[in-house]
């Protein structure tokens, strides 16, 4: 077994370091090494979207990215979404609306909508839907997550940050 | 146009509003702690070896290579567990269990019983090298025929899976052949044969339903310190502490007093988080290492080595006379159990004519071992594919004698008075008021739209109708409420929160002291700190603990008075309290709200703290009918669902939001078990599709907005009137939406999943 590599990064606005091994991937780098629990690991192959984070602008499930790809990248977890001040809307759109059963699959739905407004401040439902597909959640049947989305899409036009 | 709808009859100040549910910040930011998150020093990684084999004998198993590996601390098989006789202990949910199988589910010791059976564990300094060490444990099989269906296993000259597994009949008696069918039983009401015969129309068919996985997104996952004193902790995700701490004690041979469980949050259940599989395991490998070991499962694991829930054969027979009035009913139940008896035929058979008032009815069920995992419980156990048979013998039943089937729900539906098979006299229930609200729904009235032309003439359109029973269940509830200087009150409560409870149980409490739901802090805490509390099961948690919490409040409440009669140096009987306000009931000059009495208690006499432990009967048996609109394209046979609309009897509800929830996400779950979910195996027994790609779930892609309709009929068991949610809405959707198909394109489907490929066969089949 080959030895640790170092990996610079940047998560959530921090320059942050690590060693991790060439087989361990993000989520297991984020996780297990930086304590950053809030992405979750539903199936470890990139199908679930419970472990989505933002790198350098697009949405990745980190299951399927190596720690060390993570070099010179920017990263946003779901720790990063709140400010200082606050939750950030797609959080008190998701708490207002009920989205969110047991929780599990909440931190990677909100990071992935994050990519999505950011890019696109108006989606359509379908649109929502569209973006979505790769989050999976068992427990609310999607309704109030995509009620969520488009009541978030709505506060942030009307007062933007 | 989509909406939610609530018909209350009662409103409170508390109970029936939306407040933002406590856990939810920390779920919104990452902060809250779920199973897998839990990290302590020295934490050894823990990995499981399972059987490649469908059914075989173990003959040895060498792990000296596995030891050898650096980073490998300890190597564990059933070995290290005791030797469990054939004892049975009375589990909850999953009623009588035997012991050793439990055991043996947790790690083989004579032979594996199903592809991904644990043989051996592994713990070491990370998951990577416990992986690396699985494939240095040497264990020699001797393969034996396997049997994975219902119909097969029942046959005499089946392979036998268990030596000591003997038909049990209804009367207790016990058969003296070996047999893969564990247990078989008849429940009769009336003459059923009498009732046929005076039958003018009857209908009798056949199914076939798969098994299917409930699919929680988070994996099984267990973390263990084995303490220098023989004390154990354990983190877990689980439905219920209480319940994994008795069975791994039961499991491990000693006291429940050695084990705390701690709950952490759990990512989903529906049934499947009641079996310890991981638990023990960690507890001896730490036991061997002296340090804390976790283990969580891969998605294959969860898949292929927990329980899903049964597939099954049934028939329905029901006979109506010319007025539409159902005069017999028959049903044929075989369920799969998996790889130990205890299949939930049994309830399946309590809730397959539980929608109807039958006069006469015979069931007759039988619980099959076969070589898949053992099943567990999934939402409303045993009662989908019931209805399934049943709710699409009725449709037929009604284009044969040219009824509405909403028509013939309201003349045969279940009454008060009445009786199901099995079950005792229903008191007030809402099945006739769930059915009228479904016929003056406006989804019902609206005819359906054209197709959209642009995929030529190939899609058809087509609307079905469905109803559904559920038992629902209470069990013990402990809760303490202390109250705070700066007048909240903490809640300390024992059920594991999966979907919003925390506040659903707040909100009863707060009602009582007539406080704010968030002047209350709920707390799941861990085996330890209170009173047994039962499983997060049954769609009983806002029934049963939350009567804990309605008495506990009602404590507090007392001591309240009596403190307050203290400080005024009155009778407490002179002391009246309403909407948070102790008062003196002709002096209004003594006044106090709940806050300013709560600053005062420590000066006055010291704190006050309610407590309550129940286990209240009464619960109140759910009543649910769905509407949806289907889009059949006969060129792919693939299935759309265009408009759903799920109406249901909860009694009351305490927070509408997670109602709606609860119905919404039970209504997708279904929708998924009609369409497309089911486990495929190939003829080795192994599943091929044990990923989430594969097994196929549905996504935000596949669906509309799911409507709802909350229909409230107070159940007059409980102080708010809550009949229990959660599992009642997975019930209909399989059989409403093959009567949507028939409706779209005149063909029965008897077997699920109603997959693109059967759609097509049976189009074919039709000269399509
Ligand atoms: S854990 Fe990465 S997609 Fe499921
Ligand atoms: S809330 Fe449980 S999986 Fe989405």
């Amino acid at each position: 077994m080959p030895g640790k590599v170092h990996v610079q990064s940047n998560i959530n606005g921090e320059d942050t370091d690590f060693l991790c091994e060439p087989r361990q991937s993000l989520l297991e780098v984020l996780r297990d090494v930086l304590s950053l629990t809030g992405t979750k690991e539903g199936c470890n192959d990139g199908n679930c979207g419970a472990c989505t984070v933002i790198m350098d602008g697009r949405i990745v499930d980190s299951c399927c990215v190596l720690g060390v790809e993570a070099q010179g990248k920017q990263l946003t977890t779901i720790e990063g979404i709140a400010s200082a001040d606050g939750l950030h809307p797609i959080q008190q759109a998701f708490l207002e609306n009920a989205s969110l059963q047991c929780g599990i699959c909440t931190p990677g739905f909100i990071v992935a909508v994050k990519a999505l407004l950011d890019r696109e401040p108006k989606p359509t439902e379908q649109r929502v839907r569209h973006w979505l597909a790769g989050n999976l959640c068992r427990c609310t049947g999607y309704d109030k997550i995509v009620r969520a989305v488009l009541d978030a899409s709505e506060k942030i036009q009307a007062s933007p940050r | 146009m989509a909406s939610n709808i609530v018909l209350s009859t009662q409103e409170y100040n508390v109970v029936g509003t939306r407040p933002i549910r406590h856990d939810g910040t920390d779920k919104v930011t990452g902060r809250a702690q779920f199973g897998a998150d839990i990290n302590l020093p020295g934490l050894l990684h823990g990995k499981v070896l399972r059987s490649p084999h469908a059914h075989a004998r173990i003959l040895s198993i060498d792990v000296s290579r596995a030891l050898a590996l650096p980073g490998v601390r300890a190597v564990v098989t059933s070995a290290d567990l005791p030797r469990l006789s054939g004892q049975v202990a009375d589990l909850e949910e999953a009623a009588m269990v035997t012991l050793k199988y439990r055991s043996d589910n947790c790690l083989a010791s004579d032979k594996v019983l199903y592809k991904g059976h644990a043989v051996a564990a592994v713990a070491a300094t990370s998951p990577h090298i416990a992986d690396e060490a699985l494939a240095l444990i040497d264990v020699e099989y001797e393969v034996l025929p396997p049997v994975f269906n219902v119909l097969d296993a029942m046959k005499e000259d089946a392979p036998i899976l268990h030596e000591d597994v003997f038909t049990t009949d209804m009367s207790g008696e016990i058969a003296n052949v070996a047999s893969n069918i564990a247990s078989h039983f008849i429940t009769e009401i009336g003459d059923v044969e009498a009732g046929f015969a005076e039958a003018d129309v009857i209908v009798e068919r056949e199914y076939e339903t798969g098994m299917v996985h409930q699919g929680y997104i988070e994996p099984h996952n267990a973390t263990a310190l084995w303490h220098a004193d023989d004390n154990i902790t354990i983190w877990c995700s689980s439905q219920g502490q209480f319940n994994i701490r008795d069975q791994s004690a039961q499991i491990l041979g000693i006291p429940v007093s050695k084990i705390k469980v701690i709950p952490m949050e759990i990512g989903g259940g529906f049934g499947g988080k009641n079996t310890p599989y991981l638990e023990p395991i960690a507890a001896i490998l730490s036991r061997k290492t002296g340090r804390p070991v976790k283990l969580t499962m891969g998605r294959a694991e969860v898949f292929e080595a927990t329980g899903p829930t049964s597939g099954g054969y049934l028939r329905v027979k029901i006979g109506v006379n010319k007025e539409g009035r159902i005069t017999a009913a028959g049903a044929y139940l075989a369920y799969e159990a998996g790889a130990y008896p205890g299949s939930m035929v049994n309830i399946g058979a309590m809730c397959i004519f539980g929608p109807f008032d039958v006069p006469n009815a015979r069931v007759e069920g039988y619980d099959v071992v076969v070589n898949k995992p053992k099943t567990a419980p999934y939402r409303a156990p045993g009662a989908p594919a019931a209805a399934f048979a049943t709710e699409t013998v009725v449709d037929e039943i009604c284009e044969k004698i040219g009824m509405d089937p909403l028509e013939f729900r309201l003349l045969n539906g279940a009454r008060e008075g009445g009786q199901r098979i099995g079950g005792p006299r229903y008191l007030r229930i809402g099945c006739l008021e769930t059915v009228r609200a479904a016929k003056e729904h406006e989804h019902y009235s609206t005819p359906l739209e054209k197709p959209i032309s642009s995929n030529g003439s190939s899609r058809r359109r087509g609307r079905g109708v469905a109803g559904g029973f559920w038992i629902t269940a209470s069990g013990q509830a402990s809760a303490v409420a202390g109250v705070n200087p700066d007048g909240t009150v903490s809640l300390i409560e024992g059920s594991p929160d999966i979907g919003g409870s925390r506040a659903v149980l707040a909100m009863q409490l707060a009602e009582v002291l007539g406080i704010a739901a968030e002047d209350v802090r709920p707390m799941v805490v861990d085996t330890d700190s209170v009173g047994y509390t039962s499983t997060t099961t049954g769609s009983g948690v806002a029934f049963k603990t939350g009567w804990a919490c309605y008495e506990a409040a009602q404590d507090v409440k007392r001591q309240m008075i009596k403190r307050a009669a203290r400080i005024w140096d009155v009778p407490a009987d002179d002391v009246a309290y309403s909407d948070g306000v102790l008062s003196h009931r002709s002096d209004p000059e003594l006044r106090l709200t709940f806050k300013e009495m709560a600053a005062r208690l420590n000066s006055t006499g010291g704190p006050i703290a309610g407590r309550a432990t129940v286990n209240p009967s009464g619960v109140g048996g759910a009543f649910a009918v769905h509407l949806v609109d289907v889009e059949v394209d006969t060129e792919t046979g693939k299935v759309d669902i265009l408009r759903f609309t799920a109406l249901q009897d909860v009694g009351k509800a305490i927070h509408p939001s997670y109602v709606e929830g609860q119905i919404q996400g039970g209504v997708v779950q279904g929708i998924g078990w009609a369409l497309n979910e089911e486990y495929f195996y190939n003829d080795r027994g192994e599943m091929v599709n044990s990923s989430f790609l594969d097994y196929r779930m549905p996504t935000s892609l596949d669906l509309p907005m799911i409507d709802t309709v909350i229909v409230e009929v107070a159940n007059p068991g409980h102080p708010y009137g809550v009949r229990g949610v959660g599992e009642m809405p997975i019930v209909p959707p399989m059989a409403a939406i093959s009567n949507a198909i028939y409706d779209a394109v005149g063909i029965r489907l008897r077997t699920l999943p109603m997959s693109p490929g059967k759609v097509l066969e049976a189009l074919w089949e039709k000269g399509c």
